[in-house]
């Protein structure tokens, strides 16, 4: 009993030293590590502490310590106000929209890509439908009012100029939700087949060679051989999308937001920043923000058991 | 073997269709470099504007003239450099660090690095925190907080992992520490891999929009999204400074509009002549993070 407890603990105190050693025979790794961790520790773990001031009276001049507790009393504001359900039909809607007409075209364009046996044409519509990635939201709004703006937009002197009257595009509410996802289309549809191009490349040709040697035409051997190749990365990118059911891009969203429209246009982070940064109101907005971020949060975990569950791999 | 009628028909709508939205794609771009061109006079005169008779470059002439325009144009190249120069030698430090095997805490890390791209507190939280550090109205509100990516960080260690360890051994015996080892002999094996993670770093410092409008109000410190957003959307949300306002639209001779397209295509010209470099780099980069096939 006692040598058993005594090797127990001599065993212990070995790996500790071990411990040590290891610390300090690496201590130029953690070192050269140093100024990650503190960004780590400062500008993701430490604003962590400050959910709290959710369930507190949160007042700049008292300060964090002196606001005083009100338990879940934003909560039960947020939940009982009608801008919660606003939000939330705004948040889905814009999501659901974006799944059901976003999410299949670059599947499409990159099934059209592959089809392609011209390659200087291929790497050329490939170049042009990329670019638009890589803008900023800005210049995309920009792009937007250029295009359809009452007074200066491209489209309405046309139609003007042809005798039509001009048409509100961009402050009419039955329009927003079907501009925000056209623009998600114009902007991301191109690089979102890069993943998809990418494992198309892998497939085997001799498996077309063989296809084509049995008379299969160039519609059946994409079904037959370029589609399940893919059929994967499907699955996978629409469990993510799932877990992402929650997030609208602040940027979009609030770049192209104005007074006529902003019953539909309002979603969780456009919320919190009128409401919290603009109009003071920090604890409240805490809580809008805790509650899309736990939301979220349960998704992504649900998404992942679901990937997991289908491909046997998760994403961590 | 020759294709059949159907195929070749099937090949034929399939080019038109994409020549199409090529087209679609470039539309926009194309009407923006034509209208900045245009000569003002013409502009005004016409109702619409597809190809102008007469250029000119009057509209770059006058933005390129104004303090605003320069000065935003210099506080995003700051960000751009200043900002990905920190951003790649943070991250990839720290993406090698949580590389190496041998760590002790490693896993404990990598963890809490994960933790931080499933749930985030929310803006409030964040942003009083760059209060109390007392950064608003720097530039450094813009770059610290985004100092580390976690998922950009979490790429770099799946990159490093791919170095094996006994490359470190020989400089170990030679007496290096991992410091001088990551300098010296890591960072040059990984520059293809800094550079397109630069690019990409360099592309967001320059379109960073959403924690500028949070952190600056002091609008001599506008970066180009934010100085853009007021003078091509101000009909519908206002311009935030008005002495801004005020000079970008003092001048009267060049129409507002062509002066706007002229922003715009300053403004996206950097990203046009990076974009080469980011193609030859980006599948990589999405690979390396998305499929572990």
């Amino acid at each position: 009993m006692n040598a058993n407890a005594t090797i127990a603990k001599s065993a212990a105190i070995e790996k500790r030293k071990r411990k040590w050693a290891s610390i300090k025979r690496d201590k130029y790794l953690y070192l050269l590590g140093l100024p990650g961790l503190l960004c780590l520790i400062l500008f993701k773990y430490y604003p962590m502490w400050g959910i709290l001031i959710a369930f507190k009276d949160f007042s700049p001049f008292l300060g964090f310590f002196d606001s005083p507790w009100v338990g879940l009393k934003h909560f039960d504001l947020f939940f009982n106000h009608p801008d919660f359900w606003l939000l939330m039909r705004n948040t889905l809607a814009i999501n659901l929209m974006s799944l059901v007409f976003f999410f299949p075209i670059p599947i499409l364009l990159s099934l059209m890509l592959n089809e392609v046996r011209v390659e200087v044409f291929k790497r050329t519509i490939q170049s042009i439908v990329y670019l638009p990635h890589f803008l900023s939201w800005v210049i995309i709004a920009g792009l937007t009012f250029t295009m359809f703006a009452t007074g200066e937009g491209l489209i309405n002197k046309i139609l003007e100029s042809l005798g039509f009257s001009r048409i509100e595009w961009l402050t009419t509410t039955e329009y927003f939700w079907a501009f925000l996802t056209g623009q998600t289309i114009w902007k991301e549809a191109g690089w979102g087949t890069v993943l998809f191009l990418a494992a198309m490349a892998n497939i085997d040709p001799t498996l077309y060679e063989a296809a084509k040697m049995d008379g299969a035409s160039r519609m059946r051997q994409m079904w037959h051989i370029t589609v399940p190749a893919i059929r994967n990365i499907i699955v996978i990118l629409l469990i993510l999308k799932m877990g992402d059911m929650m997030d609208v891009g602040f940027e979009q969203v609030f770049l192209m937001k104005n007074a006529a429209v902003s019953s539909v246009a309002e979603v969780f982070d456009t919320y919190v920043y009128r409401v919290g940064v603009r109009q003071g109101l920090l604890s409240y907005t805490t809580a809008v923000g805790l509650f899309k971020s736990f939301v979220g949060l349960v998704l992504v975990l649900g998404a992942n058991k679901l990937a997991k569950r289908y491909g046997g791999q998760g994403f961590f | 073997m020759k294709e059949s009628l159907g195929e070749r028909i099937f090949s034929y709508t399939n080019h038109i269709l994409l020549l199409i939205i090529g087209l679609v794609s470039l539309f926009p771009f194309y009407y923006v470099v034509v209208v900045s061109f245009t000569d003002p006079s013409e502009y005004m005169k016409s109702s619409f504007i597809l190809f102008p008779k007469q250029w000119s470059t009057a509209a770059y002439q006058y933005i390129l003239s104004t303090n605003v325009f320069i000065r935003s144009l210099g506080v995003s190249s700051y960000l751009a450099i200043v900002g990905t120069a920190l951003s790649l030698m943070v991250s990839a430090a720290f993406g090698y660090m949580l590389s190496r095997k041998r760590l002790f805490g490693r896993k404990f890390l990598i963890t809490a690095l994960v933790i931080t791209i499933l749930f985030s507190p929310g803006i409030i939280p964040n942003f009083l925190v760059v209060k109390d550090l007392h950064l608003v109205n720097t530039l450094w509100s813009i770059i610290l907080p985004g100092l580390l990516n976690s998922w950009n960080a979490l790429l770099l260690k799946t990159f490093f992992d791919g170095i094996p360890e006994s490359l470190e051994e020989s400089a170990f015996v030679d007496g290096a520490n991992d410091i001088r080892i990551f300098f010296q002999i890591i960072l040059p094996l990984s520059l293809p891999a800094l550079a397109a993670f630069g690019l990409f770093f360099a592309v967001g410092y320059w379109n960073t929009f959403f924690n500028a409008i949070l952190y600056i109000s002091d609008s001599s410190k506008y970066p180009l999204q934010v100085l853009l957003q007021g003078m091509l959307l101000q009909a519908e949300t206002g311009i935030a400074d008005p002495g801004v306002a005020a000079q970008l639209s003092a001048e009267r001779t060049v129409p507002p509009e062509t002066i706007k397209m002229a922003a715009v295509v300053i403004a996206t010209v950097p990203i046009l002549v990076v974009y080469p470099f980011l193609q030859k780099h980006f599948a990589k980069g999405v690979m390396l993070g998305s499929v572990k096939e």
